[in-house]
């Protein structure tokens, strides 16, 4: 099982099934929440203020439902229409878009006061087609500069995802600061391989002073709440063919019969150039 | 679930669609009237970024009459209630929305609008 967004494009990974299971989980859910409940503290709102915000990649509205019972009043895009359909059935408060964030935003200048997501950003970094607009660098400008434009200023988003490599990092930092944008990475637990979490913390307008700073990462190991999805994990353990790697090879062969050897076993068969060698197959 | 007051922020977002391209008008509309809860710090909040005309021509289209077409000077509590009702309690359900300037078709189904573009309208 790869990633989810090298399986399929999202409207399709995300169809009726997998839709109720995810949002059925309720270890997705505890996941969900916690990142959200993050996300929010990195947004930095004004205290006592009710704030219109834009949930990016709402899906079934599990991050929603959190910002309902912070009193946010908020509207949410997605692709999966399934997923939005379950977000239809648990009734959540705010408006749903189906939208594909790639091909950017329609909404005028200066409408929301903050912006979260969680768990989206990587799947704009695979293309679907082989049309120029389907490629990773222009759906996230596009994303980035409508995205900067929709926002008050000064104002933050904050984005919560799960980045392969370095580069793709670089890539979606530089064109965010192409588009308009100052901040950078937050990393949560950056020692922790199960705990870790990457956030993209970004500013529109500068603002200046302590209120547009960096926020720093929360440090140290926390293993009370479920931050951490097996799935990603399980990727780790193999290599990228798919295939398992044969464990007993002939090091392992040879390291055993040694130890044998050493331990005084009787009959261990003498090393050859046929030790841990293939057997053909037979018919 | 479309809301006005999202609907009141939502412009056309084709390729080169970049003037005359809001509001978006309705088309065949079905409303629902779902009760939300009074916050009149929010409201008062939205008003700098609402478009006042759009907004009482949207209201119109869906069949409320009770907002000046003008904006008013003063905001009393009785205004802000009204306001509060056209931006937070009318849901369109079904119908669509259309753009002035590229007669683009957002259809609405479910109180969903579909903000799906074709590749040649990306831009």
């Amino acid at each position: 099982m790869s990633r989810p967004e090298l399986q399929a494009p999202p409207e399709i990974y995300y169809g009726d099934t997998e839709a109720k299971k995810y949002t059925k989980n309720t270890r997705n859910q505890q996941i969900q929440a916690d990142m959200t409940y993050r996300a929010l503290e990195l947004l930095n709102l004004p205290p006592d203020e009710p704030c219109f915000l834009l949930d990016i990649g709402c899906g079934s509205g599990l991050s929603g439902e959190i910002l309902d019972e912070e009193g946010y009043i908020w509207a949410g895009v997605d692709i999966a229409p399934s997923m939005l359909e379950v977000a239809l059935e648990r009734e959540v408060e705010g408006d749903l878009f189906l939208q594909d964030i790639g091909q950017g935003f329609g909404f005028r200048p200066g409408s929301f006061d903050g912006a979260i997501s969680i768990s989206v950003l990587q799947w704009l970094l695979n293309a679907e087609t082989s049309h120029p607009t389907s490629s990773p660098p222009h759906r996230l400008t596009r994303f980035f500069t409508t995205l900067h434009s929709a926002l008050r200023n000064p104002s933050r988003a904050v984005f919560q995802f799960y980045p392969t490599s370095d580069d793709q990092i670089q890539l979606i930092t530089s064109i965010a600061q192409k588009a308009g944008f100052g901040g950078g990475i937050v990393v949560d637990y950056p020692n922790s391989k199960k705990a870790k979490k990457v956030f993209l913390c970004l500013f529109v307008g500068g603002g200046g002073g302590a209120q547009q700073q960096i926020p720093q990462g929360l440090e140290g190991e926390d293993d009370e709440h479920a931050r951490f999805e097996r799935r990603r994990e399980k990727l780790k353990t193999k290599d990228r063919s798919g295939k398992r790697k044969n464990i007993k090879d002939r090091d392992w062969i040879l390291k055993k019969k040694e130890l044998y050897r050493q331990r005084g076993k009787e009959g261990v068969p003498r090393d050859s150039k046929f030790t841990g060698r293939k057997r053909k197959a037979t018919f | 679930m479309v809301r006005l007051v999202t609907h009141n922020l939502l412009a056309c977002h084709v390729k080169g669609c970049t003037t005359n391209n809001f509001p978006l008008a309705f088309q065949d509309v079905q409303i629902e009237l779902q009760e939300a809860e009074f916050n009149p710090e929010f409201v008062k909040n939205l008003i700098p970024r609402l478009e006042w005309g759009a907004l009482a021509d949207a209201a119109k289209q869906v069949g409320d009459t009770s907002l000046p077409p003008e904006e008013p000077d003063m905001m009393d509590d009785d205004l802000l209630q009204k306001l509060h009702h056209v931006l937070l309690e009318i849901h369109v359900i079904e119908g669509a929305m259309v753009c002035p300037n590229c007669k683009h078709v957002y259809p609405i189904s479910n109180g969903i609008p579909n903000m799906l573009l074709a590749e040649h309208e990306i831009g």
